[in-house]
């Protein structure tokens, strides 16, 4: 079997095993007999499906999750493709929110076409300084950067609730900061109740079209792609494996900033301490799924905020929207221990790693 | 400044400050010997995290169900030691990729506490309080006199904390001078040389791996039935991977990285100490710019000591026989 049809197999077998297994654990949840429970499960994935795709809101609610989820996906992918495991696009996310909110709401005096781009721009470059830190420090030390871009979460989780509580808070209730300027908010395509779908949708797409033209077409990208497959060899060819390293962190990092800026200047107009709220975790998935291609990370985040949005519904009969993570945890495993999925299915390849 | 001098003079002369040191010390330490066991034998296990979860859920699900808190331990190692053999599996039968596969069992570790919580308990976010498990009649620390210095540090910890220190030197021993500790560090630095001499290096690490999960769901079962007798979400909040910086900064030998966790357990408790202290007034909406402190010490330790401690040289890289 060709490596083409492989890399479409695997993510496909571990979505059908890891829903196959959130429906053993909904099973066990259940009440009554055998066949109450399976009604049970039926009933649970009717309104998981309904609440992702039943209506035109479910549709658009969809499609507003799916905005950032694109891009804390490229911001994963991106860094896998170059070989480093880019655990922190929640804190880039998250910084590079706050930051693009502090510029948005001081930005009233600017006209929007300059307000807006300049906001994107200074959530990427907040996202990718705060990727940077773990970049450099991985090139230039060798630390892990799983460890540090853990770390480097916890801080802007902490700073985020800092700053949404004491010096650029806004009114009670939820921590929250002051509305952006009228100038910053990007416009509206569709509306569910109070959820506005804007044109960040179309800003993420292209994101993926850039990084798919970096990475495919330039001679960057080849560098990149060649540091993450041997990065020894890369080396040899006369490739800086640490500047590369760094280079992908911080393009990794603008991603996720910008997958913030969105939700603040798209969405919510404000920045919330709960913005980010697992969406740069979903990315990790979302790249494993996608194997790491620009197009396949945008199917991949249908597919995971679909799970996300009809979840919220799949809650009213009563099963917990943790069962998303469960999910998201089995299909992470399949992917990475692929050959569990090759023997199940029998495939004898040549001797081949894992997709990352 | 003279107030923050007077603040730090009166935290570091308070038994309560050496108690908060050693309780924070603990699930540190019970975590990073369990990743010392699973690295040693050239396996990482950024799992911990995950595994830490798990064991201090299924504490209180025990102890729920049986009013036991030691049944409570049990379930708790139990359920450790199934996610520490998922890792083992996927990392050692299937070659996967240590670091990727170990973030899967933390999601999921995230995701079943979070979904059982409420059909179990009937509630989301936290349980209600249950029985902790406490030293009985017997509590050998009352051999200081009541109301010393000493009584107050140690006569009112949990029992998990004495079990943590005593697994120091059982480790120590253990790694370094038995037979299967030269095994497993044999594996770690050379498997093909171990494999060669006839030892079997896949049982010796699925060993490594194995133990590292009663380790760290030890350390979880601390949090909730040790500590605070109830199970919130994520209550373990990136202790796995202090243990893990822990770990590196103790050059995966026990005792340096006892030193290393007392380091991270000595700053927790100054935090909760100074931001407690009437005489520096710290407003609430401040604590968040205190509680980032570990995790910045946690990023320069790693940050800047990695290049001079050394890994065993396999971690991380599957073995696998030829032929």
């Amino acid at each position: 079997m060709n490596r083409r049809a492989l890399s479409f197999i695997i993510p496909v077998m571990a979505v059908i095993i890891a829903l196959v297994v959130a429906s053993v654990i909904i099973i066990l949840i259940g009440e009554g007999s055998f066949f109450e429970r399976l009604g049970f499960l039926g009933r649970a994935y009717y309104e998981l499906i309904r609440g992702a795709f039943g209506s035109s809101g479910a549709w658009i609610n969809t499609f507003i999750r799916m905005t950032p989820l694109i891009l804390t996906g490229l911001a994963v992918g991106f860094g896998f493709r170059a070989g480093v495991f880019n655990i922190g696009a929640e804190g880039q996310m998250a910084m590079g929110a706050l930051a693009a909110t502090v510029f948005a709401v001081n930005a009233s005096f600017l006209p929007v076409f300059l307000a807006i781009p300049l906001s994107m721009l200074v959530g990427m470059l907040t996202g990718a300084v705060w990727a940077g830190i773990a970049g450099f420090l991985k090139a230039k030390t060798g630390a892990h950067e799983v460890i540090t871009t853990i770390m480097l979460n916890w801080i802007a989780y902490n700073i985020t609730n800092w700053a949404v509580t004491a010096p650029f808070s806004s009114g009670v209730g939820v921590p929250k900061s002051p509305e952006i300027a009228t100038s910053t908010k990007l416009p509206a395509l569709a509306t569910a109740q109070a959820n506005v779908l804007s044109v960040g949708l179309f800003v993420a797409i292209s994101a993926a079209l850039v990084i798919y033209v970096l990475l495919e077409k330039t001679s960057r990208g080849y560098e990149v792609k060649a540091v993450g497959f041997n990065p020894y060899s890369a080396e040899y060819g006369g490739i800086s494996v640490s500047k590369n390293i760094i280079l992908t962190m911080a393009i990794s990092g603008a991603l996720a900033g910008l997958a913030g800026t969105l939700e603040s200047i798209g969405l919510y107009h404000r920045f919330y301490g709960t913005l980010s709220a697992g969406k740069g975790f979903d990315g990790i998935s979302i790249a494993l799924i996608g194997q790491n291609h620009p197009f396949g990370i945008i199917f991949a985040s249908l597919l995971i905020s679909g799970l996300r949005t009809g979840s919220n519904q799949m809650q009213f009969v009563g099963v917990p929207k943790h069962i998303v993570t469960i999910i998201q945890a089995v299909i992470i495993f399949l992917v990475a221990a692929d050959r569990i999925v090759r023997t199940i299915l029998r495939i004898r390849t040549s001797k081949g790693g894992s997709p990352v | 400044m003279m107030n923050f001098l007077v603040a730090l003079g009166q935290s570091v002369t308070n038994p309560v400050f050496y108690k908060q040191m050693l309780s924070a010390t603990t699930p540190l330490l019970f975590a990073s010997l369990g990743g010392l066991f699973s690295e040693k034998t050239g396996v990482t296990n950024i799992a911990l995290e995950g595994i830490m979860l798990i064991g201090a859920f299924m504490g209180v699900v025990g102890t729920y169900l049986t009013g036991n808190p030691w049944i409570g331990i049990i379930l708790a190692v139990a359920a450790g030691v199934s996610f520490a053999w998922l890792h083992a599996w996927a990392s050692i039968r299937f070659c996967a990729n240590q670091i990727v596969s170990a973030t899967a069992l933390i999601l999921l570790a995230q995701g079943l506490t979070g979904f059982l919580l409420e059909p179990i308990f009937g509630q989301p976010g936290s349980t209600d309080i249950f029985p902790k498990l406490e030293w009985g009649a017997f509590n050998p620390f009352d051999i200081f006199p009541k109301g010393s210095f000493l009584h107050e540090v140690f006569g009112f910890l949990s029992p998990f904390v004495l079990v943590a220190f005593l697994l120091v030197i059982a480790s120590w021993f253990w790694i370094y001078k038995t037979q299967v500790g030269l095994r497993m560090r044999a594996v770690g630095e050379n498997p093909e040389a171990a494999d060669t001499l006839g030892v079997n290096v896949f049982r010796i690490r699925y060993f490594g791996v194995i133990m590292s999960g009663v380790f760290a769901s030890l350390g979880g079962a601390y949090l909730s039935v040790g500590e605070l007798g109830l199970f919130s979400e994520n209550m373990t909040g990136g202790k796995g991977f202090i243990a893990l910086a822990a770990m590196i900064l103790g050059n995966w030998h026990p005792v340096k990285t006892m030193g290393a966790c007392m380091l991270f357990g000595a700053a927790q408790a100054l935090n909760e100490q100074l931001q407690s202290n009437p005489n520096l007034a710290i407003a609430s909406t401040t604590k968040p710019l205190f509680n980032l402190l570990p995790f910045v010490i946690t990023l320069v330790v790693v940050g800047g000591l990695v290049g001079r401690s050394r890994a065993p040289a396999s971690v991380g890289v599957p073995f696998e026989k030829e032929g």
